[in-house]
């Protein structure tokens, strides 16, 4: 099967297409942006330095070597836990009209909401490979918000077929985690009940 | 050698030996990673599995950290109470993650609680963190060295359970962590268990127990039965690489215990992540030094 690609900016009809357990390449640019940014969108109203409209974003913090003025190397990138950028995420993409959230992990209801409503998807880079995730970095553009340090700082990046990305939550009302949870804690009721009459040292 | 010739030489070494920690795993992970990924038959799982691997590869070759959270800096010392350099430990193990960061490079995860400012040089108050035992009669300095992520640091839980609820609470309570916050670390976890009397015993615990290798088993014979009905029982969860379903769940899981006041029975869970950076260094009084978590290795 040929290697499906999403190139920003990034259309809605790109998003209705694509479903939960797909999985995609991303080519464009491509901004990390985490906890602080997030807060500072959300809560402080602050406008972020960057314009995300039919973009994508990375729940990361990278590792940066500068390389004199204004120029950088990226060495390492790969995604951070999302669940913390939750309470954020739904206002987050109607404020920005992003449309593909990369990150790690499991997203809730709000981001849900926010993926359906404004067309958008969140996926999962298979989270630890930063070395192969940096590789596909062609440059590094721009860094906004320096003064969060360099995992908080927002890196906008140049990036060639960056993946893979697993699509967790998709435009239609699919969740993967969220499914995968169901049978997970079903599956934990029955482990439970098979490990409890080994356990029983207090007599 | 001079006391500050000694001091530059430990300096050194640890700086190197830590950088080098966050580019290559350690032995027993990558046996286990590799024996995981070839008993996989997921389709997806098996992907993750050789973007893992080859991600190790590029790391080894690029000479980079192979994941870009290279954690807050921890260190297990067991002292030696004859080891020369003692009371310079402290200062030497935070100049070491100092140099480590710039060379390696490391990321910069060193934020100053309260004041909310990251210092830019991966140190700050408290960070690296360094747990003590001083060892009677001995010369040595035994240390692990761990990169603390966020993400594997994030499922951390301790809680202290009523007597009552019993080894069954205990594993409840592990089982629990598994599928709300485990799923979130980057599986196939390593999964680190305190059983003890309070919270601080209990937690110091299952953080101790992700320092011991691969395949070792807690002495007494009923805590080993635990930590084989729990890899058992957390694998048939199923939650596979990145939480997203697969055979395993589990690189293992280890428990670690102490006595309890008869009131209480405290629990503690802390898990490593795949990429689980730890280090084992054992150096002499002359500062010779043995590694034995990374094969091959001298500086």
């Amino acid at each position: 099967m040929a290697k499906k690609i999403l190139t920003t900016p990034i259309s809605a009809e790109d998003i209705e297409a694509l479903h939960v357990g797909d999985v995609v390449y991303l080519t464009g640019h491509l901004t990390t942006c985490r906890d602080v940014a997030h807060r500072r969108l959300v809560e402080e109203k602050r406008a972020l330095p960057v314009d995300l409209k039919d973009g994508a974003i990375l729940h990361a913090g990278p590792i940066i070597r500068p390389m004199g003025e204004d120029s950088y190397e990226m060495v390492s990138v790969g995604p951070t836990t999302s669940m913390r950028m939750e309470k954020f995420e739904e206002e987050f993409i109607h404020e920005t009209g992003v449309r593909l959230i990369i990150g790690k992990g499991g997203m809730g209801a709000g981001t849900m909401r926010g993926c359906h409503d404004c067309k958008a998807v969140q996926a999962v880079f298979p989270a630890g490979n930063a070395v192969l995730a940096a590789t596909r970095v062609e440059k590094i553009e721009s860094v906004h918000w320096k003064d969060l340090g360099m995992p908080e700082s927002l890196w906008t990046c140049k990036v060639n077929e960056f993946g893979p990305l697993i699509i967790t939550i998709d435009a239609h009302n699919r969740n993967l985690f969220e499914e995968k949870k169901v049978i997970y804690n079903e599956r934990k009721e029955k482990v439970f009940a098979e490990i409890c009459p080994q356990v029983r040292f207090i007599k | 050698m001079t006391k500050a010739e000694a001091v530059e030489k430990l300096t050194d070494t640890m700086a190197k030996f830590y950088a080098y920690s966050g580019k290559h795993l350690p032995d027993d992970i990558q046996k286990k990673l590799a024996e995981l990924s070839a008993a996989e038959t997921n389709p997806l799982a098996q992907s993750i599995y050789a973007t893992m691997k080859k991600n190790q590869e590029l790391a080894n070759e690029l000479d980079r950290p192979s994941c870009q959270d290279t954690g807050a800096a921890q260190f297990f010392l067991k002292c030696g109470a004859n080891f020369p350099y003692m009371g310079e430990l402290p200062a030497i193990l935070k100049e070491a993650v100092r140099r480590a960061t710039k060379e390696a490079p490391l990321r910069h995860n060193a934020v100053e609680t309260f004041d909310e400012y990251n210092t830019g040089e991966n140190v700050a108050h408290g960070i690296p963190s360094i747990f003590w035992e001083i060892v009677p009669d001995s010369d040595k300095l035994d240390i692990h060295t761990y990169m603390a992520g966020g993400g594997c640091t994030l499922p951390g839980h301790a809680k202290v359970l009523m007597p009552g609820e019993g080894y069954e609470g205990v594993v409840k309570y592990v089982l629990d962590v598994m599928t709300s916050y485990g799923l979130n670390a980057c599986p196939p976890l390593l999964v680190g268990v305190g059983v003890g009397t309070s919270i601080d015993t209990a937690a110091l615990q299952s953080k101790k127990a992700l320092m011991r290798p691969l395949g070792s088993h807690n002495p007494n014979p009923r805590a080993a039965k635990l930590e084989e009905l729990l890899t058992e029982g957390i694998d048939k969860l199923g939650l596979g690489p990145q939480g997203l379903g697969g055979d395993h769940s589990v690189m293992g899981v280890h428990v670690e215990n102490s006595a309890r006041h008869p009131s209480v029975i405290g629990v503690a869970v802390n898990v490593g992540c795949w990429a689980h950076r730890r280090g084992h260094i054992v150096f002499d009084r002359d500062l010779n030094y043995t590694i034995d978590s990374h094969t091959g290795v001298h500086f």
